[in-house]
């Protein structure tokens, strides 16, 4: 195939100069050579968006009716483009199209249909109704799948009118068509169509899910997933119908597109919802997991998109992938995003079984280059102490091994870990304390630092020189984040508690900073807190601050129960990429539910979020106020109207003596506790090893900590977009 | 589905802008200019911001875009760059900023083609081929509508892929087992991971409307519920290829997956396991498959690597031959790699030649052929320069590449292509074997 060597009319252009050889040639160039050339400049301009363009619209006109649809098809191009800009000129166009669909040639009756129906503009879309009717009968297939999409493209134009025209019901009745291209494209119109309504619904019942079914293998690739994204619509009543179903879909798993073999899994794990027999489940899992492997040996894009759903999946079917750990070791040349999900899998898929090759591994990792992905692996090692209890001792050897190596986002990464270890088991590792100690001057990140003043503050009677190193801390505690203050106030109140004679001195002192001389609510808020608490009654304020607090758990790893099923019906999209609420990343996409039938398994769930927040505060809301801003506060501190800067001291509060008593008072100690567990830190964010995922190298003064292995990390997504404030570090995994 | 496809050069310029919806507005592509292409941070595939979703892939000199609002199913956007990028080489030969420049109007034909509203549309070559041509003059206005039906069936048919007019005078199939053996060993000699991706590339030169059937020395056992992880009895590895090969002439391999062309009749694979198919015309991809057990490792590597000091490291890397005396590798190349702050090296090698390249850092070993059961050596010194800000060295793995004829790690064999037309004709039938390095890395103390 010869290369056409347009390189050189790759080039701006000026309108005058095109128009002139546009008009060139004359009647010698019986090819239209010239004006093809000038043509194809023109289409070039209008790439490199040279509005200018838009004037030679009348000459563009006059060329469409040439006999060469080459020339036409570069003309209609430029009528797409800019008949937004010249609706009045761009009419001219009109009729040389109406005339078109009614061509002997179907490739041209399609032609003039499919540009058509891309001109946004009235007079182009009501003329385009009555020819529509007439072509969805068309007697060739092309004309009638082509006419198939017009109706969502016109339904994209001008919502009502198509819906108050027998359009839909048309289309409809195309489901009967023999062609098997044709009812695909039929049912993609059709589910565009439902995407973008609020009232339309899609429902197909199980005669016409069975037909559509066989003739799968009759339609293209995209054919088919839009026929498997179609079944998604079916609901089965019976449990033997959904089975039947299931089994005829899975041989799409093994289709080398993977955009079939993941839409088919979306299916067959929607049809299990409907399935009653165990048995049968398992032995659809077990067809689930080889194609999801398979597709890492396609492009990194796809092997990606297949490890998001793997992760997913997982959550739904833990018996998927079950056997396949090994598969999901980083190879070096992997790219990052690719590298970053699967030590995500491998986590999930650690056993006490594996968690010796596991480990192993991720040592491995410990040594690469890029320090994002060192941290992950930190990180995770770190997790895997908390998720699997009999391999605790062995995951803080192996990190205690690194922090030997003296690299200092290791040593800070491994800090955290450690921190989290000794919050899961308590009273049981804290003989590595003093390695941790050890490394204090290698800690430069608020996070780290967060940490091991936590460290400090819980085991201050355990720590001989525990004063000394808060001193040092609070040496510069105004040059800290408010992270490392919250983290340094509450130390310190700890320390006095257990050491009263070595905190003394220290308390009152950082108890005046954080009420009087800082500006932020949190930190505010909690010195008086805590300086009530200690001004009232010090037993009480012993058993609230050093009380015994529930062990954390790697569990809110998982999403909720609401947002993994409504994910697991949209497997291989985008949002499975996030892994996030759908409405949260897309507002505009309509929700998919589970729906209600005889078969349907298991009850719906309707509020799986209670159970999630129950213990667990620095989850979404939680987190937010924690991390809101000062305007948000100075609106919570209710009844006092106080400036922050003024407040009076705090002894001047009337404290109400029954308030510690009885039993009320004793739930809100409950509540303060579990308060300042959630918010208190972000430090100690261990309690959710999850939550966030801002992966910058610890520069960003974002009070945010970074979490490997989330599920719920966002990966290059923003929810706002707002001009060019995005900033560069929204891609950092 | 997909608003709109864009194609950048790497220096951020625009040279195909083609919308499918409203909502794509020219202004998309400085954003994704400004937040991809000129962003060094970008890390991910994927990029949401506000409802539009960037998907991009990069190919040779140039970015492939997609612009999709709203949850798109990213499996298929994917899917579809890549097919486009199928179709750029079979059209141009090389689907470059060059060949887009030089085709740029073929191209906006061939994308409103291929996609109607932003919804792939067939996206066959031979198909394609027939009406979308490089010479505008050959296409279809200038054929009377009777030849436009014809086009029009094609594309639409159940056989999108093959016109019914192929005529050969020689008929002739070639199929081509392509193994990538990917091997994943630990400091210390265990295997960690050790798997096969096979490709069966097939090219077709047969008249009419064939039917094939392809049969391999396939266990059936893709269901049989006990995969054993991935450490089966391989490992000593210690076996010739030649035994090997007569051992799975007689026996079966296990394949744990596979997934074949569009043109391959699933169902009928599902329920019996037959491979029947009417393939297109010329070259595709028939199937892929993965294999895990019993998996041939063609090359045994025992690096030993001492860093002295801080200023010195040795090496010694010993590679031997695990297949027949008979086979031989082909462009073998073992690369060692090297500290960033190496000065200078030196090398001796048993056989083959070894330079340092110090843009990859690292020491490049290659040996043109490779007889199977030789064995060879290679010493390697590196001398490096005191660096003031001392950073430990990362040590990559240790990787190889090469190829092997007529040998596969997977064992596996085709036994029969069987063509059926109803010309009747005799058609030849031609197989080969190639193994060759997918990621093969071993890794040292």
């Amino acid at each position: 195939m010869s290369s056409g060597g347009d390189a050189k009319l790759f080039a701006r252009g000026k309108v005058a100069e095109l128009r002139q050889e546009l008009h060139s040639g004359g009647k010698k160039d019986k090819n239209y050579s010239a004006k093809k050339i000038a043509l194809k400049k023109i289409v070039a301009n209008m790439t490199m968006s040279n509005n200018d363009m838009v004037a030679l619209f009348p000459d563009v006109i006059e060329c469409m009716n040439l006999p060469s649809l080459e020339i036409k098809k570069m003309c209609f191009l430029f009528l797409v483009n800019y008949s937004r800009m010249k609706p009045e000129v761009a009419m001219k166009a009109l009729p040389i199209l109406v005339d078109d669909m009614e061509d002997t040639n179907p490739l041209v009756r399609a032609l003039a249909l499919r540009t058509i129906s891309y001109v946004h503009v009235r007079e182009f879309v009501e003329a385009t109704f009555q020819p529509l009717k007439r072509l969805m009968q068309d007697n060739d297939p092309y004309v009638r799948k082509t006419a198939a999409f017009c109706v969502a493209k016109l339904y994209e134009h001008d919502k009502k009118t198509v819906e108050n025209s027998d359009l839909i019901d048309r289309l409809n009745r195309m489901l009967k068509d023999e062609n098997p291209t044709v009812v695909s494209s039929v049912l993609a119109s059709l589910c565009d169509i439902w995407g973008r309504s609020e009232s339309i619904s899609l429902t197909i019942d199980y005669v016409s899910a069975s037909k559509l079914v066989s003739i799968l293998p009759d339609c293209s690739e995209w054919g088919q997933s839009y026929i498997l994204e179609a079944l998604m619509s079916y609901v089965p009543q019976d449990t033997a119908e959904a089975l039947l179903l299931a089994e005829r879909v899975a041989p799409r798993l093994s289709h080398q597109n993977s955009a079939v073999v993941l839409t088919a899994c979306r299916v067959i794990l929607y049809l299990m919802n409907y399935i009653a027999d165990e048995k049968h489940i398992t032995s659809l899992c077990r067809k689930l997991s080889p194609p999801l492997v398979t597709l890492l040996s396609k492009p990194p894009e796809v092997q990606y998109l297949a490890l998001r759903n793997a992760i997913l999946i997982l959550q739904k079917r833990p018996e998927v992938l079950r056997n396949d750990i090994r598969v999901f070791f980083c190879n070096y040349n992997d790219p990052i995003y690719v590298k970053v999900t699967k030590l995500e899998l491998m986590f999930m898929l650690t056993t006490k079984d594996n968690i010796s090759i596991v480990l192993a591994e991720l040592r491995e990792y410990a040594t690469e280059i890029d320090v994002h992905f060192v941290r992950k692996a930190v990180r995770a090692i770190g997790k895997l102490a908390i998720k699997i209890e009999s391999a605790a001792k062995q995951c803080i050897d192996t990190l205690l091994e690194l922090v030997g190596a003296k690299i200092p986002y290791i040593v800070q990464e491994a800090t955290v870990v450690i921190r989290n270890i000794f919050r899961k088991y308590p009273n049981q590792y804290e003989s590595i304390i003093s390695h941790v100690i050890r490394n204090i001057d290698d800690l430069d990140e608020p996070e780290a630092k967060a940490a091991v003043i936590w460290i400090i503050g819980q085991y201050a009677d355990r720590i001989e020189n525990s004063d000394g190193l808060l001193q040092d801390y609070l040496a510069t505690f105004h040059d800290e984040t408010v992270e490392v203050q919250l983290a340094l106030l509450t130390a310190t109140v700890k320390l006095f508690i257990q050491r009263p004679t070595k905190g003394q001195q220290l308390v009152p002192q950082v108890l005046k900073w954080c009420t009087e001389e800082t500006d932020d609510p949190d930190l505010r808020d909690r010195g008086y807190m805590y300086w009530r608490l200690l001004s009232t009654d010090p037993a009480t304020a012993k058993q609230v601050v050093m009380g015994q607090k529930p062990p954390i758990t790697a569990e809110s790893e998982k999403l909720d129960p609401r947002t993994l099923e409504e994910l697991c019906l949209n497997v291989g999209t985008l949002a499975t990429v996030y892994l996030k609420p759908i409405h949260q990343v897309f507002r505009a996409a309509r929700p998919r539910r589970l729906q209600h039938s005889p078969a349907l398994q298991r009850p719906r769930v309707e509020d799986g979020t209670a159970s999630m927040l129950e213990y667990n505060p620095p989850t979404a809301s939680m987190a937010s106020a924690s991390t809101s801003n000062s305007g948000l506060a100075t609106i919570t501190t209710t009844g006092n109207p106080i400036s922050p800067i003024n407040a009076p001291p705090p002894p001047t509060f009337p404290l109400d003596p029954n308030a510690t008593g009885g039993g009320a008072g004793a739930n809100a100690i409950h509540a303060a506790d579990s308060y300042f567990n959630g918010i208190g830190s972000q430090q100690m964010a261990a309690m959710d090893l999850g939550g966030r995922g801002d992966g910058g190298a610890g520069s960003g003064g974002a009070p945010q900590s970074q979490f490997v292995v989330t599920q719920n990390q966002q990966q290059g997504y923003q929810p706002q977009y707002a001009g060019g404030a995005a900033t560069g570090e929204l891609l950092l995994l | 589905m997909l608003s709109g496809i864009l194609v950048f050069n790497q220096k951020g310029e625009n040279l195909i802008f083609r919308a499918f919806r409203s909502d794509c507005r020219p202004r998309l592509a400085d954003i994704f200019r400004i937040q991809v292409i000129a962003n060094p941070q970008v890390r991910s595939p994927i990029l949401t911001l506000g409802s539009t979703t960037f998907s991009h892939v990069k190919h040779e000199n140039i970015y492939l875009v997609a612009v999709t609002k709203s949850n798109a199913n990213a499996a298929l956007v994917f899917e579809f760059l890549y097919r486009l990028i199928v179709l750029g080489r079979s059209y141009f030969g090389k689907f470059d900023e060059e060949a887009v420049k030089n085709n740029f109007v073929l191209i906006y034909e061939l994308l409103d083609e291929i996609l109607d509203f932003g919804y792939p549309q067939n996206t066959e070559t031979d198909t394609l081929k027939m009406y979308i041509t490089t010479e505008g003059v050959k296409s279809a206005i200038a054929n009377s509508p009777t030849d436009s039906s014809r086009i029009t069936q094609q594309a639409t048919g159940a056989l999108s892929w093959r016109r019914s007019d192929i005529k050969y005078r020689k008929n002739e199939a070639f199929v081509d087992v392509i193994e990538d053996v990917n091997l994943l060993m630990s400091a210390t000699g265990t295997i960690l991971r050790a798997d096969v991706n096979g490709q069966i590339v097939m090219r077709a030169y047969l008249t009419g409307t064939p039917e094939c059937k392809f049969g391999l020395n396939d266990r059936l056992l893709l269901d049989s519920g006990t995969s054993s992880g991935a450490n089966g009895g391989r490992g000593g590895g210690g076996i010739s290829g030649n035994k090997q090969t007569t051992r799975a002439a007689a026996g079966s391999v296990t394949l744990e997956d596979c997934q074949f062309h569009q043109c391959v009749k699933l169902g009928r694979f599902d329920a019996d396991r037959i491979i029947s198919f009417v393939p297109p015309d010329g070259e595709f991809e028939l199937m892929r498959y993965r294999a895990t057990e019993n998996v041939n490792l063609p090359f045994k590597v025992h690096p030993i690597v001492r860093e002295i000091g801080t200023t010195k490291v040795e090496y010694s890397v010993a590679i031997k031959a695990n297949y027949s005396s008979k086979l031989f590798a082909t462009n073998v190349v073992v690369r060692i790699p090297t500290p960033l702050n190496t000065a200078k090296t030196t090398e001796r090698t048993s056989q083959g030649r070894a330079k340092y390249e110090p843009e990859q850092n690292n020491i490049v070993w290659k040996i043109p052929r490779f007889s199977g059961q030789s064995e060879y050596v290679l010493n390697a010194e590196a001398t490096l320069t005191s660096m003031t800000h001392q950073k430990a060295w990362s040590r990559p793995p240790l990787s190889l590449s090469f190829s092997i004829l007529m040998f596969t790690s997977s064992g596996l064999l085709v036994r029969y292509l069987k063509v059926f037309e109803k010309g009747n004709y005799s058609s030849v039938k031609w197989v080969r074997y190639m193994t060759r390095a997918g990621s093969y890395e071993i890794r040292y103390v």
